[in-house]
Parts: C-alpha cells; structure tokens; sequence
C-alpha cells in the first residue's frame, strides 16, 4: 500500500484542556521536519523521546522544555511523517506553542476528525474502527460549532458577522465588474467601491489582532445552565453545589440581575454553573428579557440541567445535552430519573460526579477554547494577508487577480464565520444590479 | 427513402445547438449517427439573442472549438460584430463574442453537418423512447417510424410540454411556429425521473426600417476583431454596428400600469426564471428606482431587416409591448414583426445524471441543454459535444468520459449541475470557476487538446494545428528558461529587479508587472521568431505565475479527493452513522468520487471520514476478489 504525505502540515492539541502537567500537541503532514527543525533545531532519533527547548523561529524567544517524538511514516498514527511535543500543560505554554505553529508555511490548525481521515486515507485503519471514531467526530465537530459561537459572542462575534456580509460585498461588486462589465448598470467605479470595502475590512481586522490578549475569560469552561419554571429549586441548588467541599467554588457576580454565574472547579475540569431566569411566558418587558438571555444560553450550553420539582411542567427541551433533575426530592417525586433535595442534601453527591464526568468528556472530545482562539487568530492573520495582496493590486488592469486576492480571503475568514460560496456572492450581485439587456 | 425501421449508434433528438454538437461529435468518433428534429432547415437556429459568446460563454466556445465541435467555426463565419469584453482586464477574464447573422449561422452549422461522415439528418418528430431492462434500445417517431440504436441523446430545449404566454393567451408550442414535443415528456415522465418547470423569454422583433436610427447613438466591434476558432483565419464577412436606445419613465408608467396583465405576476407563469436576464417587467418591478434601462438594437443579419432589441423580454400583451417599445428614443414609429413572450418547459433535475451526462435510471439515455436546466447556446453546445461523446463511446464499447473541475468551464458547469442541482436556468459566467486564472480562453486548446487527440474526436487538420500550436509554445518555453540575467546585468539593460543576486530566467523577469515581452525583445533580439499568440499566451502564464503555483496547490489538493472514487454499488442508507437527511441527498445526487460528496450541500467531516472507510473497503474488496 503507498501512503500520501499530505503537504499541509496540521496540528492539534491530542489532550484535553483541563489543567494537567502535561500536554501534547500533535503535528502531521509532509513538513513535520521542517516544523521540528524551525521549532527546536535537530530532529530528535525516530521514535525516540528527546528533551528539546522549544523557540519561536521569528523572535528567537523560549516557548517551553519539551519532550519530542518524531515518527517519521509510514510506520505513524497517520501514515504521515508526525510529531509529538510534550510539554508542560499550562495554558500560557500550549496557546503560544500552538500560535507559533499557526504561524509556519503551510502548517494549519487539524479540522475535525482530520487526523483519522489520514490515518484512514493511508489504509491506517480499519472501517469497524473508523465507524467507532464517527461519533466522536460529530462530538468533536459540534464542540467546534459550539466553542466558535462562544468566542465570537459580543462585540468581536459582531464584527466577524460584519466582515463576513461585507467581504460578499466587495467580491460582489468586483465579479461585476468582470462579469458583467458590459451591462449598463455596472459603471467603472464599482471596482473603487469593492476597494473601499475590502480597506474598511482590512483595518478593522488589523486593529482587532493587534489589541491585547484578553485575560482569562470566566467563560473557558463547561457550561451548565440551570433552568426550569419559576421557583423549581434553580437558585437553591446552585447554592448547595457551590458550598460542597468536592466544587472549589469562585461566586462571581452575574453581569445582568438575571443571570448569576459561578466557576466551579469539578475534578480538574472548569465549570460555569448558570442559574437562569425562569422560563415561562411574560408580558412584563424586564422579564421577557431575562427569558431571551436565558434562550441564548441555553443555546451556547454544554449541558443544560432542566429542574423539575414534584408536579412541574415536563422537560421543553429535547436531546442528549439536556438532564432532567427533579427536585425537592423531600416533598415527593417527579417521575423516574435523578432527584435530588437540596434542604437534605440527598442526591447532590451522585449530581456533582455525573457532572465531573460529563465534563471530563466534554473536554476529551473538544479541543477547547484554546485552539478555537488560535485557529481564529490564524485565519484573521490569512485574511488580512490576502487583502494586502489585494489592496496592493492593480485593480483596473488585472481586476481578475485582485478578485482571486478577494476570494483567497473570504476563503480564509469562511474558516471562522462559515464558507462564503459563489452563490452567496451571485445572490448579492442580482440584488444590487439590474443586470440582463 | 427511410426503410420502417433503422439502426444507428448513436440517434440525437433535436437540432439545436446542443443537438448540433451532440451529433456531429458522435460521428466525429466514428459512430454512425442520426439527428432527427422536428425540421431540418431550423437546425442551428438561433431562437433568442443573435450573438455568440461573451463572458464565460466565449470560454466554453473555445473549449468546444479545442475539442474540434462546431460552434466557434460557425460563429466565425457568421459573425457581424466581434468585440473581445474586458479586453482592458486581464486575459484570464477577457470573453470573445460576437453578433452573428442569424441564416449565415444557421447557414453554417447545416453545412459543417452536411459535410461530417456517418451522420444522417432524419426529419421527424420523436414521440417516444423505446426502453428494455433499464436500457434505451431505440426511439419512435410520430409518423410511426421506429430507429433502434444503443445511445440516445436528448435535446429538447424549451420544447418538452413547452407552453408559450404572451399577455392572457397561453399556447402549447415548442418555440414560436413549433409543436411541442409532449409524447416524448410522457416517455420521460413514465422514467419516473425528478421533473420540474422553468421558464425564459424573449423580446419582440422589430422591423429596423421603421427605427430612426439617426437619433440612436451606435456601439461598434473591435478594430482587430478576435475569432473564436483556432482554425478561422480572418472575419468572413461585412461587419456592422448596434444601435444604442433606452427605456423611458413613460415606458416604465406604461409597464407597471398593465402588471396585472403580466404573466408573471398574474401567476399565470409557475416555473422558475434566472436573475441574470428578467423581462422588462422585473426590471421594472426589482429595480423601481432607475428611471431607464440601456437596449440595444441588434441587427439580425445583413440582408435582413429584423433587429433584436436586447434587454426588453417580455410576456406582456402585445398591444402594451407595442405601446412601451413606441415610448423609446427613436422607436416611436416602430413596427413589430413579432411580438415578444415567455416559454415554460419541463426539464429533468440534472442530479439524475452522472457527470457523463447519462441518465442513472436509464442506461445509454444521455441529456444535454436546456433539458438539463441550463440556458444559452454555448452552455447547451458545451454539453452536447460530451454527451455525443460519450454517446458514441457507449456505442464503441468504451467507458465513458468525464472533465473535472480544474480542467475546463464545461467541467465546472457539469459538475454544479449533477452536484447542486438548478433552482433557476443556470449560466456560466467566470466567477462560478475557482480555478478561472487557469481556465482562460487562450488556453483552451491547451486544456482539452490532448484529451481530444487521444478521443480520437480530432479532425487530421485540427490535430496537425494543435501539434504545431504545441510545438511552438515549448519552443517559446525553453527560449525563455534557457535566457538568464543577474540583477546587475537586468539593471545594466534598464531593468530593476530585485538586488538580491539570484540569476532569473526569461520567463521569471517576464513574470514582472513592469516588464514586457518587448522588453525581453530588446534583450534578446532572437525572440522575434516567438509568434504574437504564443508570445501573449506565455506572457500571461508568467504575469500569473505566483497566481498560477498557489492554484496549482488547490488543484492536487482538490485531484486527491476526486481520485478517490466512490464504489457504484455504494448504498448511502446502509452506512451506519450518516444522518437520514444527508443519506437521502446523498442518494439523490450519488456523487462518484470523494471529491464531489463533500462538495453536496449538508456533507459533514464525520461523513465523509465514514465515507472514505467504505470506499476503501470496497477497493480492498475488489482486489483480493
């Protein structure tokens, strides 16, 4: 069987993000001598694990002491020429690693389930093992659907939204002035327009990377949101996790009246217990709004615990992220499932251990907030790069190379805010022109 | 006189531009070919716009023409007005087209199928497709005659159940002045192939000696007129100019007055039309702010007084199309010879096909044109030369061709259809190419001549052009990878490169936006002998360059995916793990290589990672066997 080196270089996390000594990032692909020769100088005897100082080949600067695996294919996971580095498991050390990484020719933060794909394309495995892996893929895919939507939330959530509309924009307007150069509504001055769009985007994604890393965010952890009708126990509960010996808890006030917020920390794992407002129909403004927040919540969760207290109204929700709680376990049952009585304390333990290992999952199957934070870096660095090239070029006489830079980049920002197709485009070049004669 | 019943290879039903193509690339593989059509002096008929090419159209004329099909020569020979669009762009973008005279046209393609061997016109009309064990076995006629055959080609254009509208009178036709082919929709229905209804239109025709022209302001053709056809040699006709009008708010107030009595907004009309060419009434409707839209005034041919007003379709009645065309500059006293109107049809969703352009439900049935849900002669021509190949291979025992993504605007369009399926006439234009650098249309012969050579769908005169063509360009190749400068003696020479010490070749220092071919000239004086064309073509490879190496990427990355085939025998449904809902796409288009699922609308990593797991099972299955 011949193997493929694919030439892309992909990297990833393979542990979790919980806090542990050691992590390992995984690197597969053609150049992954090139990547250990730029990161720590000679490469190491092939499966042989080497104690090497990892630098940053632009500034020179230490990233971290590491232990390097290099396995040359095929005799690899992948089939591919891989490496191993582990290092030491602080956050600081696996995000700059992963950035400087990010930043090598050719070498890209893995989508998901990647590295099995190439493992499988290079007969690596077998298909009883490949369909095994599946469902950890679709996990791995909708962790990523879910951390992307969590770190695009807020202002920055808002402006990726915004260029993503805007660069359709411009590509828009300069496919009409290739395409449809000769109708009457498409005048010379799209090209300008197009121009000044794509400098508009430009400088806004040049002031966005250069702003300061932001502290650690009280959000990087599993997200359990309680919810449930007015005065199940929502509050209640959240208390009595929060004061058991096995939660290490840090009480943080919520950012709005209705949503209090507490980090846990279960077994190693970060954990963001929300208590929400209660969900029920309202007419009363303040109310209603506390019920959206609560919506979008629910919807950025990774666990939503429904609590229903003896006689309540039955689960709204659906599927496998929901657990169905009854509580006031001392007032009687709600049906089959986990109860708990937060005055007597009856089910709290079994809760909190079910949680941890929900969590740990969680953490095992996604890559973390880590990765999606540096794959967003990455492309936004891609992005910007492409409108230079574009922006610097000859707009009038090679219109088809500066829109080739255009798509290069919309290419690269797809990465964060979803693909942008040709059909998108077309669809925005037939609503702003009147074009057929 | 035709005996009851023959036998061909290969029958083409319809004498379009799909049809045309269709059965002269059939014969041209040495299958002995029918084309049987309603009438033989319509075949190659214009029956819209009398223009040829344009952007991305004049790519697929090229392509058609590099694999030795008909359109090019005869739009040459018919053409009155070539103009090169976005000639002051770059040439990956740059289309050729022109205004052709709609009998010398027409003129032409009869006479390029008259001459080809193995091809006989058959006047008839189809009423049936004979069809055993899955597989078509031959075709009735509706006078009773029955041709039997191995491979058919289907190209009913806007005739299957065709359906004319113009104002409140609706009436079944094919095109105006054509019976509708119905017996042959049923025969496709009885398929139980995915259906739907489209709809196009076309403007009235005017009568040019009422026009005041002296009042119009006139476009003409480019001085040095570009050709489409590697083997025209010089424009073959007197050429012409366009007049230049416009609507008018009165026109507009007329328009929108009598909406209710637009086929389009009376709901009279159901099937789908494109964006890209409205009808008068939706500009009107869609774009209320303008006050007036350009129209040209295309003559239809030299001795022919019909002009083409282009831009005004229309399904109004004909006393409003007459009212709002009199409120134009210069048309006041205008008379119509024909007024305009919409066409509904049926065509078959085009993921029923394999990118072979063959019907999965029914085996050696092949599609081409509109029936395929496209619009434009140059989309319909571009498809029927494949599947009057694959036709004819099918016939010879062959397997089948295909032309990927990267390879050429046919395989771009081929393979949008067959994979995303159509919501409205689809068109080609360059931006639907994500390798559009490459795909130019000076390159064409480059792209697709070799794969027309080993076809063996090349006439000897075509292929003796091509091999000196190809001669010529290595020559100009290796002249410029053997020239080399140092940055000093560039910079001795009047040239400013980058002083970094590195020697570059010819082709690197031509690769510069400042530098030209007639400053390498300067340099080296031999490369006078490089003729213009070939110049141009490997000024444009190296102005590219960076462009081209970065694409060159995307496309091994994109051929590793596509060579990895997806086994026919494949059933989505039983793969445990892919959603009901992604199965059930993937049934409906059974993409054939990796490549195409993941470009099916919903496809998920995890998918396709099982995917690959089943594909290599199966070639593992199938070599140990």
């Amino acid at each position: 069987m011949t193997t493929t080196n694919d030439p892309e270089v992909i990297f990833a996390p393979a542990t979790g993000m919980g806090r542990a000594a050691v992590a390992i990032v995984r690197v597969s692909g053609a150049g992954t001598r090139g990547v250990l020769e730029a990161l720590c100088g000679r490469v190491p005897q092939p499966r042989r694990a080497s104690l090497r100082t990892l630098c940053d080949p632009a500034t020179g600067e230490d990233l971290d002491q590491a232990l390097v695996v290099w396995f040359p294919g095929p005799a690899s996971f992948t089939g591919e020429d891989m490496a191993e580095l582990q290092c030491h498991g602080g956050r600081g050390v696996i995000a700059s690693i992963l950035r400087v990484l990010a930043r090598l020719p050719h070498c890209r933060p893995a989508l998901a389930g990647e590295f099995t794909r190439r493992a499988l394309l290079n007969g690596r495995m077998t298909l009883d093992q490949v369909e095994g892996l599946a469902d950890l893929i679709d996990a791995e895919t909708e962790a990523q659907r879910r951390q992307a939507l969590r770190a695009l939330e807020g202002e920055t959530g808002k402006a990726v939204q915004q260029w993503r509309e805007d660069i359709i924009g411009a590509m828009a307007l300069m496919e009409a002035a290739i395409d449809f150069s000769d109708e009457s509504d498409v005048s010379e001055k799209v090209i300008a327009d197009g121009l000044r769009i794509a400098q508009s985007i430009r400088d806004q994604i040049e002031s966005e990377l250069s702003k300061p890393q932001r502290p650690e965010r009280l959000r990087e952890g599993y997200r359990i949101v309680l919810a449930g009708p007015p005065n199940a126990g929502k509050s209640t509960l959240l208390n009595a996790l929060a004061r058991r010996d096995a939660a290490i808890v840090s009480p943080i006030a919520g950012t709005t009246r209705d949503v209090i917020e507490v980090h846990l920390d279960l077994g190693g794992y970060p954990v963001l217990l929300i208590d929400t407002a209660g969900l029920r129909e309202s007419d009363d403004r303040v109310e209603q709004e506390g019920i959206r927040r609560t919506q979008a919540r629910i919807a950025e969760a990774d666990l939503v615990i429904w609590l229903q207290p003896p006689g309540g109204e039955a689960c709204p929700l659906d599927g496998p992220d929901v657990l169905v709680l009854g509580t006031k376990a001392d007032l009687g049952t709600s049906g089959s499932g986990l109860s708990v009585s937060a005055t007597t304390g009856v089910g709290i333990d079994r809760l909190l251990s079910l949680l941890q290992i929900r969590a740990e999952t969680a953490f095992a199957a996604g890559e973390g907030i880590l990765i999606t934070r540096e794959r967003h870096r990455a492309a936004l660095e891609d992005t910007l790069a492409c409108l230079d090239r574009a922006l610097a070029g000859d707009a009038e006489g090679a219109t088809e190379l500066v829109a080739e830079d255009l798509r290069l980049a919309a290419r690269a920002l797809g990465r964060i805010t979803g693909e942008v197709d040709v059909e998108d485009v077309l669809d925005r070049l037939f609503a702003g022109f009147c074009i057929g004669k | 006189m035709h005996s009851p019943s023959q036998s061909f290879d290969v029958i083409v039903v319809g004498g379009g531009h799909a049809g045309s193509e269709a059965a002269a690339a059939a014969a041209r593989m040495g299958a002995r070919t029918a084309l049987v059509t309603q009438r033989v002096d319509t075949i190659g008929v214009m029956s819209c716009n009398p223009a040829i090419g344009g952007l991305g159209k004049g790519h697929l004329v090229r392509e058609i023409d590099a694999l030795d099909g008909l359109m090019g020569r005869a739009a040459d020979a018919a053409g009155i007005q070539f103009r090169l669009l976005n000639r002051r762009k770059g040439p990956a973008v740059r289309g050729p087209r022109t205004q052709a005279d709609r009998k010398l046209y027409r003129q032409a393609i009869q006479k390029l199928l008259r001459e080809q061997d193995g091809l006989t016109l058959i006047e008839g009309e189809a009423d049936g497709l004979v069809v055993t064990n899955g597989r078509v076995t031959g075709l009735v006629l509706t006078d009773g005659r029955s041709l039997q055959t191995g491979a058919v080609v289907l190209t009913t254009g806007t005739f299957l159940n065709g359906l004319i509208h113009c104002g409140e009178h609706t009436e079944p036709a094919g095109r105006v002045g054509d019976r509708p082919s119905v017996g042959l929709a049923q025969s496709l229905h009885a398929l139980g192939l995915p259906m739907g209804r489209l709809k196009t239109g076309t403007p009235a025709r005017l009568d040019g000696r009422t026009i005041r022209w002296d009042q119009l302001e006139w476009q003409h053709g480019d001085e040095e007129p570009e050709l489409f056809s590697d083997l025209s040699t010089r424009v073959a006709v007197p050429q012409i100019a366009c007049g230049i009008t416009s609507t008018t708010p009165e026109a507009h107030d007329i328009i929108r007055a009598n909406l209710h009595r637009a086929p389009m907004y009376s709901g009279q009309i159901q099937g789908r039309g494109p964006r890209y060419c409205p009808s008068i009434e939706d500009k009107v409707v869609r774009f209320a702010d303008k006050t007036n839209h350009q129209i040209f005034l295309e003559p239809e041919g030299l001795d022919d007084p019909t002009v083409y007003p282009n831009g005004i379709s229309t399904s109004l009645p004909v006393d409003v199309q007459e009212a709002f065309i009199r409120a134009m500059p210069g048309l006041d006293q205008v008379r119509i010879v024909r007024p305009g109107y919409a066409i509904e049809y049926d065509y078959v969703d085009p993921r029923a096909l394999d990118p072979t352009l063959e019907l999965r439900a029914c085996r050696g049935l092949f599609l081409a044109g509109q029936i395929n849900g496209t619009t434009g002669y140059e989309e319909a021509g571009a498809q029927g030369l494949l599947a009057g190949l694959n036709a004819a291979r099918l016939a010879g025992g062959q397997e089948a061709i295909t032309i990927d993504r990267t390879k050429a605007y046919l395989g771009v369009m081929i393979d949008d259809l067959v994979t995303q399926g159509v919501t409205e006439p689809y068109r080609m234009f360059t931006s639907r190419s994500e390798y559009r650098l490459s795909l130019r249309s000076d390159n064409a012969d480059e792209r697709l001549g070799p794969l027309g050579e080993a076809l063996g769908c090349l006439s000897v005169e075509r292929r003796a052009h091509f091999k000196q063509k190809q001669a010529q360009l290595l020559q100009a190749q290796a002249l410029l990878n053997e020239r080399v400068l140092t940055p000093n003696e560039a910079a001795a020479r009047g040239l400013t490169l980058n002083q970094d010490g590195r020697r570059r070749t010819a082709f690197e220092i031509l690769s510069y936006p400042t530098v030209s071919w007639a400053d390498l000239i300067r340099i080296w004086p031999e490369l006078r002998s490089v003729p213009e064309r070939i110049a141009a073509r490997v000024e444009t490879d190296a102005k590219y360059a960076v462009y081209l190496e970065r694409q060159e990427r995307d496309i091994a990355a994109f051929k590793r995916d596509e060579d990895l085939a997806l086994p026919e025998s494949l059933s989505f449904k039983s793969i445990s793990g892919l959603s009901a809902e992604l199965a059930g796409k993937l049934e409906t288009v059974r993409p054939r290589t990796l490549g195409q699922a993941g470009r099916v609308e919903g496809m998920t990593p995890a998918a396709l990672t099982l995917l690959i797991a089943h594909a290599k099972a199966a070639s593992r299955a199938k070599v140990s066997v």
